[in-house]
């Protein structure tokens, strides 16, 4: 580390050798997101070895995901793809009857080359159920881009017309459906009433359904109104996409669907901050209301209302050190946070990094430090997590944010950690989900507080090698 | 092409790796895309490893599938070798390399040439064996190369060790309550006066695998782990090895009067019918609960079995021979070795099952309704769809099964520990049987714990949809707390937006 701050954010690229999820573990949300959906994995032993060990419990409970394990006879094409995938997915029609089945793509199919998209159409015509074809193997992509990949595909499924009744529209949309919940065809127009004339607007990201809620709800109070959501509760409930209709991220690992809906749906992007913490989320709301010539409506007090609330928090923290080894891509969002709450970001370890998706987020990354005060991070692309374990012992981090291979190390040498994947798994979203980040954050510094003076930080012999 | 949800024995690499990371200052570097690195977390997770896992990845992406591997392999070994200084370096390939056929071979003879390390490629195929084969194969290799190794330079020991002396062949990590069998072992070995020469691989270091012929006999606890390296042992120096394992009374007998015979045949003088005769006993709880009364009520009661080879054997002769319990099927995973468990189990119960799939086992455990269950965690989940108890007594296990208190499997500790699992599962059984033939415990209506009983305010109908996807558990907190927001602000509807504000306000 050089005395010299640099001005403006440093961006580095490592050797790409770090600890991630497979992009495959992206069905353990969606098919539960998705209800009437049916994930089918192509691919091994070892997927499935994956899946099976990181879905813990969910696998017992007959989860609507299977895996496709592919023998011997398969990679040597002994056996024919398509009469292989029809057996399995005319079984899976029979005991499951999904809306949809996704074929996840993986490792294998790539190196074979399994003409997963050719052969995709033409057994969707036989057996009659939609098949969406996802690549989200571990050659090209790291844990949260899986569902970038499924959502790309997907955009791919959205009606492109809004059916003619006006009744129908609202059938079709599960958003406005729940809000009109049980309300008559006047009082639905008189609440449209409560909405400013904007063009429609679709926010994509996966989220469990009450932060769906929450985050329609936010922009409600700002007169905009949500047309639709990718994805939706049900695949038959996907939300029109129109051209010209304007579409908005809600996290930072969706290139590839923002991608895919600007040039093939001929979609707006509103590139903003994700709707992360109070300051994101407030960022998230007032880009999307200047993006319509809306003048936001007390969100200062509702911001700062929000940051009252976490104060008990936030001291805690405040002033500490964290470091983030890299695993999920919310690292930029979470780290823009956590510098507004007063910690100090030593390093930012990401798998992927998209400047032009993330480039609000990154703006405001760098305002919110110069306004803090806070020396701008190291953002390091593909990070090689042995150089980083040695900057680790190096700088003594208050906080690092890594996966579970290396949190029991770490802790076993007397530095607090946060496991990564709970970050994508709890309620981050939105104003009222904000202490939720910091109780995952606080945790192992409030489990210190209960176990200080206890002398045994550090529990293993001195010679062990980081 | 293969419909599965659930597999019992993991991809081969597994197997190679659970070897490799036994060792002390062995490094494995996998050949594998990114993401197949999934062992460290359950090795950190599940054995709770203060020390980093020593595996990396030699990660294949893109470039590798267009240009080959070129020198990525040949320096990740090398600069392993300079970072870590480990005694071995073992290149793991994976279901992917399996597929590239690149010659990783190559790589390793180009790699040993300048690190200081051992390189060797783990000699296994994806597509041919499994994790277990795989292990057995793995560490068979290491001891192959590290005795012709020493051999080459003349550094083999001469001769057997001055007192009886044993190697422990099979103990590993992520293995079924292999530390507690471990320690265990080795207490029983100290009581039979027999010296613990080796225990490979876990907590070895390959430079003690040159000593391993100075062992007068190879014990092999496990089915699945050791049986090729003792054969091995066996065949370049006439090490004789046991291959019965010491788990339930009389197998741990069995196991004892084989030591006696092997090492007595090479000179040894010893009798050990009364250590046997005095743990059996006293010491041991196992053959006293045979004869209590609770064991009696047990008598006929139906349970099924499954697992590994070794574990669900074993257990079949426990509680049908030591118990009278009636094992109305016995299965196992391993379907490579289904002679030998058929040979085993035969006698011991009505009927055996070898099958890898899950769902044929829930059936067969459906049809049988069992008073009890032995078998692996999915086992345990089939249990509870079906309220049938279960007792885990083999992988695949959560972290659950890797207790921080003394458990073993084996030896006469191991006795007192099966007969607690046998017996609460039973028990524990009974007890919600009885529950409810008589109604329960309590029968009495939960009286609702709301501040008051009628609540004078609405719920719309989105803000209930909103409550109820609050989890059962803190849900009437949460409504609670809703209502008292709503009531101190004079709101009279409780609707989403509401239900959300609240939350906000108490900071939940």
């Amino acid at each position: 580390m050089t005395a010299v701050e640099p001005q403006a954010l440093n961006f580095e690229c490592e050797t790409g050798n770090y600890h991630t999820f497979c992009p495959i573990s992206c069905v353990a949300w969606l098919y539960q997101k998705i209800e009437d959906s049916f994930f089918l994995v192509i691919g091994t032993k070892t997927c499935g070895y994956f899946l099976q060990n990181a879905m813990g419990v969910m696998i017992f409970a007959e989860p609507r995901y299977a895996m496709a394990e592919l023998e011997e006879g398969d990679i040597s094409a002994q056996l024919n793809d398509y009469e292989e995938l029809k057996r399995l997915c005319t079984q899976i029609k029979r005991d499951r009857n999904p809306s949809v089945i996704v074929w996840i793509g993986t490792c294998t199919t790539e190196i074979i080359k399994m003409d997963l998209e050719g052969l995709a159409p033409k057994l969707e015509g036989e057996i009659g159920i939609p098949i969406v074809v996802a690549r989200a193997n571990g050659l090209d992509y790291a844990f949260t881009q899986g569902e970038d990949t499924v959502l790309a595909a997907m955009a791919a499924r959205c009606p492109d017309k809004s059916p003619v009744a006006e009744a129908d529209k609202s059938e079709r949309n599960a958003i406005s459906k729940l809000l009109n919940f049980g309300k008559k065809k006047e009082e639905v127009a008189a609440s449209e009433s409560e909405y400013v004339d904007h063009p429609p607007l679709v926010l994509f990201g996966s989220l469990p359904d009450p932060v769906v809620t929450q985050l329609t709800i936010e922009l409600k109070k700002q007169g905009i109104k949500v047309s639709g959501w990718l994805p939706a509760k049900r695949f038959t409930e996907l939300p029109v996409l129109e051209e010209g209709y304007y579409v908005s991220g809600v996290n930072p690992f969706l290139s590839r669907t923002a991608t895919t809906l600007m040039r093939r749906r001929k979609c707006k992007l509103i590139g903003a901050p994700f709707p992360i913490g109070p300051d994101g989320t407030r960022a998230w709301i007032e880009k999307i209301c200047s993006v319509f010539g809306i003048t936001p409506r007390g969100l200062d007090e509702r911001e700062a209302l929000i940051w009252e609330g976490l104060e008990d928090y936030v001291k805690i923290i405040r002033g500490k050190s964290v470091f983030f080894m890299g695993d999920n891509l919310l690292e930029i969002s979470l780290a823009r946070f956590l510098v507004r709450c007063g910690m100090t970001v030593q390093e930012i370890g990401i798998p992927y990094m998209d400047k032009r998706y993330q480039a609000a987020e990154l703006a405001l990354l760098e305002k919110t430090c110069n306004e803090m005060g806070s020396p701008l991070p190291t953002i390091v692309e593909k990070p090689d997590n042995y150089n980083q374990l040695q900057r680790i012992n190096e700088l003594h981090p208050d906080l690092v944010i890594t996966g579970m291979a290396h949190a029991n190390p770490l802790e076993a040498r007397g530095i607090n950690t946060k496991w990564s994947v709970e970050f994508t798994f709890a309620q981050i979203h939105g104003f009222g989900n904000a202490r939720d980040i910091l109780e995952l954050v606080t945790r192992p510094l409030r489990r210190n507080n209960s176990l200080k003076d206890l002398g045994w930080d550090k529990l293993v012999r001195e010679d062990a090698k980081v | 092409m293969k419909l599965a949800y659930w597999m019992y024995a993991g991809p081969a690499h597994i197997g190679t790796l659970r070897v490799a990371t036994s060792f002390k200052n062995v490094h494995a570097i996998m050949h594998a895309p990114l993401g197949d690195d999934y062992f460290n977390v359950m090795r950190s997770m599940l054995s709770r490893e203060r020390d980093f896992t020593p595996v990396t990845t030699s990660v294949v992406d893109r470039h590798v599938l267009a240009r080959g591997s070129q020198e990525k392999v040949v320096d990740n070994i090398t600069r392993k070798d300079s970072e870590e200084h480990p005694d071995l370096i073992v290149l793991t390939p994976t279901c992917t390399s399996s597929i590239l056929q690149e010659d990783l071979a190559n790589f390793v003879e180009r790699a040993s040439i300048e690190a200081k390390a051992d390189v060797l490629l783990a000699d296994v195929n994806h597509y041919r064996v499994n994790e277990m084969q795989a292990a057995d194969r793995t560490l068979h290799q290491i001891v192959q190369y590290y005795i012709e190794k020493a051999r080459k330079k003349g550094e083999l020991p001469e001769g057997k060790s001055e007192k009886p002396s044993v190697n422990i062949i099979g103990i590993s990590t992520l293995g079924f309550h292999n530390q507690h069998d471990c320690t265990e072992l080795k207490r029983l070995m100290g009581d039979l006066g027999i010296e613990v020469n080796t225990v490979i691989p876990e907590g070895a270091s390959v430079h003690e695998i040159k000593t391993m012929p100075r062992a007068w006999f190879n014990l092999v606890p496990y089915r699945e782990l050791g049986l090729m390296s003792a054969e091995y042992l066996k065949e370049e120096f006439g090490t004789p090895y046991i291959d019965i394992t010491p788990m339930g009374v009389v197998e741990t007998a069995r196991c004892i009067r084989k030591i006696q015979q092997v090492i007595n045949a090479q000179g040894a003088d010893v009798n050990y019918e009364d250590f046997i005769n005095e743990q059996t006993m006293h010491v041991s709880q196992a053959a006293w609960f045979s004869r209590s009364i609770d064991c009696q009520n047990l008598t006929g009661k139906k349970a099924v079995v499954f697992g590994d080879s070794t574990h669900a054997a074993a257990m079949t002769k426990i509680l049908a021979r030591e118990m009278g319990i009636h094992v109305v099927w016995a299965g196992t995973y391993c379907k490579y070795d289904a002679d030998w468990f058929k040979e085993q189990v035969g006698e011991y119960c009505d009927e055996i099952l070898i099958t890898d799939d899950h769902g044929l086992i829930g059936d067969a455990i459906a049809r049988v309704e069992p008073s009890a269950i032995f078998g692996t965690q999915m086992e345990r989940h089939v249990g509870k769809r079906l309220d049938i108890p279960c007792g885990v007594i083999a992988a695949p296990i959560h972290v659950q099964n890797f207790p921080i208190g003394y458990k073993p499997f084996m030896g006469y500790e191991g006795t007192n520990q099966v007969t607690d699992l046998v017996y609460n599962s039973f028990t524990l059984g009974m007890e919600d049987h009885l529950l409810e033939i008589f109604g329960g415990h309590d029968t009495k209506e939960v009286i609702t714990k709301g501040i008051s009983a009628e609540s004078d305010l609405n719920w719309t109908k989105d803000g209930q949809a909103e409550l109820n996807k609050i989890p059962g558990f803190v849900r009437g907190k949460v409504k609670r707390n809703t209502e008292k927001f709503a009531r101190d602000r004079g709101i009279q509807v409780i609707n989403a937006e509401v239900l959300y504000a609240a939350k906000e306000s108490v900071g939940a």
